[in-house]
């Protein structure tokens, strides 16, 4: 991705000092400012915004609340962005958190017992056993996408159409159509439980967020999908195993959606398997957008991703706060994709680089 | 046995192959269901199907120009319900003749869906991320008009929407007859026209259709235009079917079109396939509602997997052949 470099940034790299020209040129400047922006307008608008209070040894406010509902969408995000790297899409992301969380919640349930006189519920599944299973869903739902896209050579797009019409539909066969609602406590831990004053559910996302970074980082795995994503066949050629890279990264995307499936089921203490995770796949890809990492392929950041996970909660919040209907956050939406991707083309920098020299 | 051999896979290269194979599934499907339910069967069961899917032939026609082009809309859904809301507001709110407010509506998705092409050429930008946002967009503006559902009480509305065209034994409505006519008239300019050939030509490969001269960017804008149109055609039939406007109208549209278009048989590399497929694709889904419907033992969702299954069946088919020539 050779972008042009506009003259104007690289005659001020000139003159600047070494670690500005750094900044300046960081594929994170320009989410983290749009957050920044954000946050600011947030702090200037929205009384009380930054109020952070311990209660019960909680942490309470609005931005830990952001934090907390934008997990589901961070982990998507970060499945999602190393399916893009590969030239790929995910679309069945809302259907596996649905798959995911249903399994759960069915194996879960919670009935109700009396222990020495007093009412308690125990789980139908031992929580572990249960919470295994759903994960196993969602890395079968992974694998079938993965070897749709390697082994059969499906465009990505309609492979996972596929799961994403057909996974839901199976979701509502195993519950009958019926919201299953969860009554065992040590499951609401998971998406509204609390360690060390933080939401649990945060921990979790950082443990994701690193064990990837660590992954594509540290060993050569990252190397080796960003170059299925540059040129598959050259990839090949260079005797990397295309196929298995594949259909990794999409059982990891499933892996992070089942994973949010958890965290929304236990949030909301329930399975709707017609409507838990409706278009997270559209936000997530929106996210990745938004982070910096091209549509295109070859070209990632994680960080990015999780940065634009937390402008697409903070924007939702920010609405809900300043008290604009919440139906104006589809068109917002919808602006803020315009922008970011024709700012992102190429053709769109030539046209600036044109103007300015 | 080798002549037979070398027929059968002249057969199944044959362009007309796995819109052959829809149609013979279409066939399957209503004659067993016949033989199991008898009042499948009866005419009027056909019509109804006709009836009740008019929007979504439409629909699928305007998608199965972008597919052939090598493009995808995932907005259909979304400038369908803008259209039924914006329909419903200018009879509703501003008092608009029928006629001038079903023009402005179908001027208005012309103009969306050839902005969305603009944008997507002029900025080499993907279909797939240009048309989300233009989803985003048109859901938002339907909230922005009303959250709530108009009603349409409009005097030809309410008309055009109990009419019944009696048609051998049965009868149709005049969405279903338009839906038809729209089928035609994309046959001819699909198989008949200079715009049909350069879709083709764009989607089979741009940039030799760029080196033979064709005007890659007036081809491309014209066919999100176009898919623009239908969805909004598609969200006028859809207000004569519902006389309702409303944000939450045709929601997962865009996927049932897609569906339909690749059971009709048309590749969604691009270049390859047949706009008349989109009816028997549309149809396909409908029956297996329809088949559904009938039992009365299978629930809803079964709808889902059967399409899914379908979609899969269909694209493992089109792969395989695809790799035989």
């Amino acid at each position: 991705m050779n972008a042009p470099v506009n003259p104007a940034v690289a005659d001020a790299a000139l003159h600047a000092s070494p670690w500005r020209t750094l900044l300046l040129q960081h594929p994170l400047l320009r989410p983290v400012a749009a957050l920044l922006v954000l946050l600011l307008v947030d702090a200037l608008l929205v009384p009380g915004f930054f109020r952070l209070e311990i209660k019960d040894g909680h942490l309470y406010g609005p931005l830990v609340d952001i934090l907390n509902r934008a997990a589901p969408l961070m982990l998507a995000a970060l499945g999602m962005t190393l399916v893009i790297v590969t030239r790929g899409i995910d679309i069945s992301v809302g259907a596996v958190v649905a798959l995911s969380g249903t399994v759960a919640a069915m194996l879960v349930g919670g009935t109700m017992v009396m222990q020495n006189g007093v009412p308690a519920y125990v789980a139908n599944t031992p929580m572990p056993a249960a919470l295994a299973a759903a994960l196993g869903v969602a890395l079968l739902c992974g694998l079938w996408n993965g070897v749709l896209v390697a082994g059969i050579r499906l465009q990505p797009i309609v492979a996972t159409l596929i799961l994403m019409v057909a996974g839901r539909g199976l979701a509502q066969l195993l519950t009958d159509g019926q919201i299953v609602t969860v009554y065992y406590t040590p499951y609401f831990f998971l998406g509204s439980g609390y360690l060390f004053g933080l939401p649990f559910s945060l921990y979790l996302v950082a443990a994701v967020f690193v064990a990837t970074l660590l992954l594509v980082k540290k060993t050569a795995l990252g190397l080796f999908i960003q170059a299925v994503g540059i040129n598959p066949v050259a990839a090949r050629l260079a005797g990397l195993r295309t196929a298995t890279l594949i259909v990794f990264v999409y059982v990891f995307c499933s892996a992070c959606a089942g994973l949010a499936g958890l965290l929304i089921t236990s949030n909301i203490k329930s399975a709707d398997a017609n409507n838990a995770g409706l278009l997270l796949e559209l936000d997530a890809i929106l996210a990745v957008t938004l982070g910096g990492t091209s549509l295109l392929g070859g070209r990632f950041s994680l960080a990015g991703s999780m940065v634009g996970a937390l402008i697409i909660q903070t924007l939702t919040s920010t609405i809900y706060a300043l008290g604009v209907p919440p139906e104006v956050n589809m068109v917002v939406k919808a602006v803020v994709v315009f922008i970011v991707c024709i700012s992102q083309s190429g053709e769109f920098r030539q046209l600036f680089t044109k103007r300015a020299a | 046995m080798s002549a037979i051999a070398h027929g059968a896979r002249g057969l199944s290269a044959a362009p007309w192959f796995t819109s052959m194979v829809t149609v013979v599934l279409l066939a399957a499907m209503v004659g067993i269901g016949g033989a199991a339910y008898p009042g499948l069967l009866s005419p009027q069961v056909g019509f109804n199907l006709l009836i009740d899917n008019a929007y979504l032939v439409v629909v699928a026609v305007g998608m199965g120009f972008v597919i052939l082009s090598g493009g995808i809309d995932l907005s259909v859904g979304a400038v369908l319900a803008l259209s039924t809301m914006v329909t419903a507001w200018l009879l509703h709110s501003a008092h608009w003749h029928p006629a001038a407010a079903i023009l402005a509506v179908l001027m208005l998705g012309a103009l969306f869906g050839g902005a969305m092409g603009a944008i997507i050429h002029l900025f080499k930008l993907q279909p797939f991320i240009v048309t989300l946002a233009g989803m985003f967009l048109a859901r938002g503006l339907c909230y922005l008009i009303s959250i709530e559902s108009i009603t349409i009480d409009q005097p030809f509305f309410v008309a055009v929407s109990q009419a019944q065209i009696p048609v051998a034994g049965g009868f149709v409505s005049p969405g279903a007859l338009i839906a038809l006519l729209v089928l035609l008239a994309a046959v001819w300019l699909a198989h008949f026209t200079a715009f049909g050939r350069a879709v083709y030509a764009v989607g089979g490969n741009e940039q030799s259709a760029a080196m033979m001269g064709l005007d890659v960017g007036r081809t491309r804008i014209g066919v999100y235009a176009l898919s623009g149109l239908c969805a909004a055609l598609g969200g006028v039939l859809f207000a004569f079917y519902m006389l309702s406007g409303y944000g939450l109208h045709g929601q997962g549209l865009e996927l049932d079109a897609i569906a339909a278009v690749v059971i009709g048989g048309t590749l969604l590399s691009g270049g390859y396939g047949y706009i008349a497929g989109a009816l028997s694709g549309v149809l396909v889904l409908g029956a297996i509602q329809t088949l559904i419907a009938f039992d009365g033992n299978l629930s809803s969702w079964w709808t889902k997997i059967v399409i899914g299954g379908l979609l899969f069946v269909f694209c493992v088919v089109q792969k395989l052949m695809g790799g035989r020539r």
